[in-house]
């Protein structure tokens, strides 16, 4: 199983549905880790990919934190970056039209300060050609004022996920935080709001010092945790949500390769999201599809379908 | 701008000090499309941990495919990447970032210390090849001690440039620092000054140039995950306190675009 990276022979149906939206395969690139997709535009074929969720967007550009914004840790990273983004309206002008070409799923990442604002990015993203769906960052631990308090309280997830799915013209899907005590309640308060699909994991809260300088490694001293280290939290958190919660579950935390994709969906991810490894190699997220589709012809399945919740408990 | 990812060999080793390395890696279309300035991400290895590729400027080119990276061990990750034998592979991304932009018109001083005579040996080739007057353009170095310098000066002096170094202990050439042989060389109006080294270097040369009236690129160095824009980990702030990245604004920057620590 550790090498599945062969390139496709015979074909195989690797759609998967995520509500209403259906996806070519179950791989798509997170929020924050593909920047505004172009960037790859030379290093992977960007009309394979399940889908793209672009850089999270805010109603008024954001300039971000000061640097050091990133610490490397063990088999992860650290990072507060602090949303930094053009905006919703220079998004629709400058980068949307980019997006709307590749004829892939364009799945946009907002975030908002109030319910208010929550509201207005989706109204001003409605009609926009090529946003296929929405993705609500409740969780983004890195802006004082920001989405922490949506994430990590029930009534306020619920709140902002109706205030989102009230104006959505696309299926909502609603991007959870680890820094909570129960990930389920959050998911099923989402659930009840309207939410057509929840993705987890965000980053885990987390903090490095430099013993040299005595200095916390962030200038915003935490950050969020990434990368391979955070997979089994993340891997247990969509077994739980997925057991807890009707609709579909979309794995995000630490995957690097068709292996882990996979284990995701055994735990119950309809599909997955590709994070912190697209900085590593740029060409993951083709490499997972290949990995997916060649681990189906060896087991000989039809589709991803069987494997969807299909963990095996003895 | 082309991009490549390579699994690149290693085709040759070399240590020039306890901790100095320079590699020589077998990358045709890294080579082929890399300008002077430019950078690569190296991952220390296929595993995990350590888990992000390290960013090093390219050190030279050569038209037989080959790219060189010269760089110090400052940690497990380039610990890892030192350790390397000629067959080894490495995951290599680039060419990477925005370069040196050379004025064939105008002289050329090129000013460097520590690590950053890496990224001016690129350069200094490239001006070789490409100005007439290259006789007349000057190489400054320096380092702490000679044997950081020494093994890289074979290299420079075929550049044929006019060539002048410093050391901090005053093993090799001028005791002291190199921004004192920048004071004393006599510079035609009009000339540019190429740039990389540690900070305070850096700030004391563009600060050097704004009063002398020429024009200064720098080569800075970052944090960085990705390389290539994607993680906006490596945020710079300019003169107007917006915040650029280094590895698309950058490394090398105009440096009145940048605000100086002195």
């Amino acid at each position: 199983m550790e090498d599945l990276t062969g390139t496709a022979t015979a074909p195989v149906d690797l759609r998967v549905n995520i509500g209403s939206l259906e996806l070519a395969n179950p791989v798509m690139t997170a929020s924050g880790t593909f920047g505004y997709a172009w960037e790859f535009e030379n290093l992977i074929d960007l009309r394979r990919l399940g889908a793209v969720i672009v850089k999270g967007i805010s109603l008024h550009p954001r300039d971000g934190n000061p640097p050091p914004r990133i610490a490397e840790t063990a088999c992860g990273m650290l990072n507060a970056i602090g949303l930094q983004n053009v905006g919703v309206d220079r998004f629709i002008r400058e980068k949307m039209p980019y997006l709307a070409a590749l004829g892939v799923p364009v799945i946009v990442n907002i975030l908002g300060d109030s319910l208010a604002e929550y509201g207005e990015i989706t109204t001003r993203l409605a009609g926009v050609p090529g946003v296929a769906g929405i993705e609500v960052n409740i969780s983004c631990p890195n802006v004082a004022k920001g989405g922490v308090a949506f994430g990590t309280d029930p009534q306020m997830a619920a709140a902002a996920t109706a205030a989102v799915k009230a104006r959505a013209a696309v299926p909502v899907m609603v991007k959870l935080s680890p820094n909570v005590t129960d990930i389920t309640v959050i998911a099923r308060a989402v659930e009840d709001a309207g939410a057509d699909s929840v993705s987890l994991i965000n980053t885990l809260i987390g903090m490095a010092i430099n013993l040299q300088s005595r200095r916390p490694a962030l200038a915003n001293i935490c950050g969020g945790l990434s990368g391979p280290a955070i997979k089994p939290v993340a891997l247990r958190m969509v077994y739980q949500v997925a057991a807890a919660v009707k609709i579909p579950v979309i794995g995000i935390g630490g995957i690097t390769c068709a292996t882990d994709a996979l284990e995701f969906l055994l735990a119950g991810a309809t599909a997955v999201q590709i994070g912190t490894a697209n900085f590593v190699n740029p060409a993951v997220s083709e490499e997972v599809i290949d990995g997916i589709a060649a681990y189906l012809r060896a087991e000989k399945l039809p589709s991803v379908h069987p494997l969807i919740g299909g963990l095996i408990l003895d | 701008m082309a991009q490549y990812q390579e699994n690149v060999t290693v085709t040759r080793v070399e240590q020039f000090s306890s901790d100095h390395w320079r590699l020589t890696l077998a990358a045709p279309r890294i080579a082929a499309a890399a300008r002077p300035g430019q950078f690569v991400m190296v991952r220390p290895g296929a595993g995990h941990d350590p888990l992000l590729g390290r960013p090093f400027s390219l050190h030279r080119t050569a038209a037989d495919g080959t790219i060189q990276i010269y760089f110090k061990v400052v940690g497990r990750g380039t610990e890892l990447i030192a350790a390397v034998r000629p067959g080894s592979h490495l995951a290599v991304l680039g060419p990477l970032g925005r370069g040196f932009r050379l004025k064939e018109d105008a002289g050329a001083i090129l000013v460097g210390g520590g690590l950053g005579i890496a990224p001016l040996l690129f350069l200094a080739e490239q001006i070789r090849r490409q100005k007439v007057d290259y006789p007349a353009d000057t190489v400054l170095l320096g380092a702490r001690r000679h044997d950081e310098l020494a093994p890289l000066l074979g290299d420079f002096t075929a550049c044929g440039l006019q060539l002048h170094t410093a050391t901090d202990d005053g093993s090799l050439g001028h005791h002291g620092l190199i921004t004192d042989l920048l004071g004393e060389l006599q510079i035609p109006a009009g000339s540019v000054v190429y740039t990389c080294g540690p900070e305070p270097m850096m700030a004391a040369v563009a600060t050097f140039c704004r009063r002398a009236g020429l024009s200064c690129q720098a080569s800075v160095e970052s944090v960085m995950a990705c390389g290539m824009g994607a993680c906006l980990g490596c945020s710079r702030p300019n003169i107007r306190g917006e915040y650029t990245h280094v590895c698309l604004n950058g490394p090398v920057y105009d440096a009145e675009e940048l605000l100086w620590k002195i």
